[in-house]
């Protein structure tokens, strides 16, 4: 198992030690993720690459406290969280880290500035939802319903949604799944743009290899288990991404 | 402002308005009937409680043919009798012009000063009568009204015999008449039977009981043993004539009214908790699916932070708003149903409400029970669903699990249809929700029935009684007893067709320590007007020896066919004689025995006699008959069948069409809101696949056949559970009724009205699934391929 790369400049404000997950089905266990370690360094873009199957989502979900591991640790800050309590991982999540889903998971009966607002009630420094909306270029669809929306304007709500608290992290899973090659460039560049202006923590999932090369950091799961991890020293805009 | 949520919880019950509003319905119902229910408990059972003892109502009555005053005394040594009223009342015919047959009154007489120590009278307008002045009375106000008396009016009354013209100076009811029926009867009757008060002395002279009493009133101490005090005045009465004390429970007016508030209290429990059980079962049915459909929300929610107690208490919100919504409907519409109510029971009940406006406390559980029952019918769903991981939550449920259903493998139905097939499957997966939703429509019907069999039953019981077994159109019951001859001086009466008669005597029936004091009848082995039947429509037989008692009695008896019983009379020698119980028949009304009449003679040992002649009379020259009746000095009432059998009609028709549209309406309710939300659940389960079969070429009745089908199986199986249900229910309130000793009825359910019930149940069914049908219709094909679920 490839051991992460000792940085010594940077610090881990995420980090998963040996997490392991096992999904019991009936008589069958399914093991997700074996024995996974993963720092998630501030600042940086990170992205998780990985066959569907391999375990992306688990490990993402697992660092964002939507899930709790099997075994081992998740660190934040140094602060082992895997052992907490609902209340608390709900509070982590709350405070700290910023979600986009594959479905865009915006809830169909408020509009998207509701939408964000539903976030922004309960943060201690959100932005304005207008203003999060402006970060995405769509204020003059604020008042729409989802179903009102192209899928690609959903997704930018949802990541709306997911910095207009300011988090620290801002977990993505599979941001572009379901969208076409121009549309998902178009939210790819708002996550790249998060991460440089606000300097938020990003997480991208995706088994789509050539987005790998907008990271700052690049690991590969295979099979529940980290394959490889490498550091990009160019950086490539995601309007210059091809695929 | 209005938070997010909050906003999302208005919108998500726009969206399920229909859901929403009829399951409010349901709970608008349960509300009402519970808040009806308890205020006419609660109305009439304060209402008895205060006026009992504001008026001083007594513990123990007992009639005697005539006691010296010093007897008073000797009661009041009794113990645990604290103190003894003595009272002379008198029966007597009040022949008031205009009305074919007289009205009979019931005289009682009040203290030379101050008010009756017990059995008080309540004046309700003027005055007490003066003492000494043997014109004065005061007269029940029912019967005034229908008469048009007033302070002032005068009344004409025999009084032993000879005519008297009284001097109305009040109106008034009396806790010993709240349901005022006259000896003998059936139901009350306000134009032909009046209470009426009079002076003491008066009293006294006019029936020379000077120094005598002949009917008591006690009260207890507290604490006391009331049989052993039954037992101590007996004895002491007996002597003089006594007819045996009894207690409250065996005074008309109060085991009727009594009876009456135990039926209430009977229904106050199960009515509205099974109205709430149904609501319950709906909202489950409804928020589950719910629930189910907002996975994916509730997973971002508690994803982006909010806690679980938040996102609970979202859904607990909604279903509040549904309840507190039917609870307001039910509340105002219980205040009204409860008034209505209340004077309904004023037309029987004679006693001063206290009927406030809307009771809070009663009001307010309600509200209480509905809130629970619907936090407990949406709990598993709401908590199954925050309590997901939300991980977990954001994955796509998995496909329902179908297994092929039993019905398929029978051997026959092998090559059932793929549609027919679908709609099994769909029965099959959720067997608890079809159980239930049967269950709700079988509650349903059964309302319905309950609320309509007391009709069938009594018209039949009606032709019975009055048809069939009194086949006399005027019965005349005399002071004593006659000889058999005098029944040749009534059959040469103008008008008279044909005379028949019998013997009635009181008597206490015995056995070991158990006994009551009921009448004995002898009639004659070729009774032509005098007819037994069973409640179930069969003709009966006196047997030759021995007596045939009513199975109500045989029951308090404890006596079995074979049993000798004793007979304690009350004439004659007022011996006790050994009888034995030859048989025991069902009949609808009261609680006597039977004897051949010359064995009821041998019993008395006195020569053939009658004291009720039964005449068939030609109506043409019924009014001038009655002239000639009125004049006998030896009779003591008139009783013309047709108005009597016309009052009881009219009083129960009356109730029983209100009860019928209710219950009706209820039942409509429930029909309506089990079939409605269960189909539209099932829509949104299955619109996917029915959109992808209509893609497929199916037709819309095709579509719709898969969609209702599984409702109609639910209200197939519901509609004869419910014929059972509510068969259970109707021999349930038979046994519950009112005074079981004074009437019962039969056990008759007619086809028509179970042909109502399902008729009703389907309309509703019909109608709410034509509703969800439209829906069909504007499927959207390709919306529906694209949605996610
Ligand atoms: N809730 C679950 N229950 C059972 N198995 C699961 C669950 N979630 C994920 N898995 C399984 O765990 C493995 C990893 O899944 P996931 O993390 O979703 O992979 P990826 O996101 O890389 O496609 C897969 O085999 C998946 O079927
Ligand atoms: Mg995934």
């Amino acid at each position: 198992m490839p051991e992460p790369s000792p940085s010594s400049e940077r610090t881990s404000i995420l980090t998963a030690e040996d997490v392991s997950k096992v999904y019991q089905m009936g008589d069958v266990q399914v093991h997700a993720l074996r024995g996974v370690n993963v720092p998630l360094y501030e600042g940086e873009l990170m992205v998780l690459l990985g066959p569907s199957g391999s375990g992306k989502s688990t490990l993402l979900n697992i660092l964002g406290a939507l899930d709790v591991p099997t075994s081992g640790r998740v660190l934040y800050r140094g602060d082992d969280i895997a052992g907490h309590g609902e209340r608390e991982l709900t509070n982590f999540r709350r405070d700290h880290v910023g979600f986009v889903f594959q479905f865009y998971n915006l809830v169909p009966s408020l509009t998207a500035r509701e939408n964000i607002a539903l976030v922004t009630e309960i943060s201690k420094t959100p932005l304005d939802p207008r203003e999060a909306l402006e970060l995405v270029g769509l204020t003059e669809r604020m008042d729409h319903f989802p179903a009102q929306l192209s899928g690609g304007e959903q997704q930018r709500v949802a990541i709306a949604r997911a910095v207009a608290k300011q988090p620290e992290i801002l977990l993505c899973d599979e941001p572009t799944g379901a969208l076409d090659f121009k549309t998902g460039i178009r939210v790819l560049e708002v996550i790249d743009e998060v991460n440089r202006s606000l300097g938020t923590t990003t997480a991208v999932i995706t088994h789509h290899a050539p987005i790998a090369s907008m990271a700052d950091r690049v690991v590969s799961l295979a099979d529940g288990m980290v394959a490889s991890e490498q550091r990009n020293d160019e950086k490539v805009s995601p309007a210059e991404l091809t695929w | 402002m209005v938070s997010v949520l909050d906003r999302k919880l208005l919108r998500d019950l726009m969206r399920l308005k229909g859901q929403a509003l009829t399951i409010a319905l349901v709970v608008a119902v349960g509300v009402a009937n519970y808040i009806t229910l308890r205020s006419a408990w609660r109305a009439l059972g304060d209402s008895k409680a205060a006026y009992y003892e504001q008026y001083r109502f007594g513990d123990v009555f007992a009639r005697v043919k005539r006691a010296p005053d010093s007897v008073t005394d000797r009661l009041g040594e009794v113990r645990g009798v604290a103190s003894v009223y003595p009272r002379i009342v008198e029966e007597v015919l009040l022949p008031i012009d205009g009305m074919l047959t007289p009205a009979h009154g019931q005289i009682i007489s009040l203290p030379s000063h101050g008010r009756p120590a017990m059995n008080d009278v309540y004046v309700k307008s003027g005055r007490f009568p003066e003492p000494g002045r043997g014109d004065e009375v005061l007269i029940y106000e029912p019967f005034a009204n229908e008469h048009g008396l007033r302070p002032g009016s005068t009344i004409p009354a025999i009084l032993n015999g000879k005519l008297h013209e009284l001097i109305v100076v009040g109106l008034a009811l009396s806790p010993e008449y709240v349901f005022a029926i006259e000896p003998g009867g059936i139901t009350s009757d306000d134009e032909r039977f009046a209470p009426m008060w009079m002076s003491g002395t008066s009293v006294a002279a006019a029936f020379q009981m000077e120094g005598a009493f002949n009917d008591v009133v006690v009260r207890l101490e507290p604490g006391a043993d009331e049989k052993a005090v039954l037992i101590g005045v007996d004895r002491i009465l007996e002597p003089y004539g006594g007819l045996g004390a009894y207690g409250r429970d065996l005074q008309i007016s109060n085991s009727i009214l009594e009876g009456e508030i135990a039926q209430i209290e009977a229904e106050v429990v199960f009515l509205p908790g099974a109205f709430l059980a149904v609501a319950a079962f709906l909202l489950n049915v409804v928020f589950s699916r719910m629930v189910t459909m907002q996975r994916g929300q509730i997973a971002v929610i508690k994803a982006v932070g909010y806690k679980n107690s938040t996102i609970a208490l979202h859904y607990l919100k909604m279903v509040c708003v549904i309840v507190l919504f039917g609870s307001a409907i039910g509340v105002a519409f219980g205040a009204w149903l409860a008034d209505a109510m209340l004077d309904l029971y004023a037309g029987f009940f004679r006693l001063p409400m206290t009927r406030g406006r809307i009771d809070l406390p009663v009001a307010i559980n309600a509200v209480i029970a509905s809130l629970l029952a619907a936090v407990a019918g949406i709990a598993f769903a709401v908590r199954s669903a925050v309590t997901l991981p939300p991980a977990e939550a954001m994955r796509p449920p998995s496909p329902a699990r179908y297994r092929a259903s039993p019905i398929e493998q029978m051997p026959g139905l092998r090559r059932l249809h793929q549609t027919t097939m679908m709609v099994f499957r769909e029965v099959w997966r959720r067997p608890l929700r079809t159980v239930l939703s049967s269950a709700g429509i079988a509650f349903a019907l059964a309302i319905i029935i309950l609320g309509r069999f007391g009709k069938d039953a009594h018209g039949p019981i009606l032709d019975l009684q009055f048809g069939r077994q009194q086949r006399e159109d005027i019965s005349v019951i005399f002071k004593n007893e006659v000889a058999n001859r005098g029944l040749g001086y009534l059959a040469h009466l103008p008008g008279v067709d044909q005379v028949d008669g019998y013997r009635m005597t009181p008597v206490r029936f015995r056995l070991g320590p158990r006994w009551r004091d009921s009448v004995l009848i002898g009639l004659p082995p070729d009774s032509h007007l005098r007819r037994l039947f069973t409640r179930q429509f069969q003709p009966a037989r006196i047997p030759h020896s021995g007596v045939l008692i009513t199975d109500v009695l045989a029951d308090i008896l404890d006596a079995k066919p074979g049993d000798l019983i004793d007979v304690e009379l009350k004439e004659g020698d007022r011996g006790t004689r050994q009888v034995r119980v030859s048989g025991t028949i069902d009949e609808a009304f009261g609680i006597q025995g039977y004897m051949q009449k010359s064995s009821l003679h041998g019993l008395l040992r006195e020569k053939p006699t009658i004291n009720t002649a039964l005449l068939r009379v030609n109506p043409e020259r019924e009014a001038e008959l009655h002239r000639y009746l009125t004049d006998i000095p030896t009779v003591q009432s008139i009783h013309r069948k047709r108005t009597v059998l016309e009052r009881f009609e009219d009083q129960t028709r009356k109730t029983m069409q209100v009860i019928t549209l209710i219950l009706t309406l209820f039942a409509t309710a429930i029909a309506v809101a089990v079939v409605y939300n269960n189909a539209r659940v099932s829509l949104s389960v299955r619109s996917r696949d029915l959109a992808t079969l209509r893609v497929l070429g199916f037709t819309r009745t095709e579509i719709s056949a898969i969609l209702l089908g599984e409702q109609a199986i639910q209200v197939c199986l519901g509609i004869p559970v419910g014929m059972v249900l509510g068969t259970w229910g109707a021999k349930a309130l038979i046994e519950l009724q009112a005074d079981p000793e004074q009437f019962r009825l039969p056990m008759l359910i007619s086809s028509q009205t179970y042909a109502f019930s399902v008729v009703v149940i389907l309309a509703a069914a019909v109608l709410s699934a034509l509703l969800v049908r439209r829906r069909l219709d504007t499927l959207d094909l390709i919306g529906v391929l694209k949605t996610r679920e």
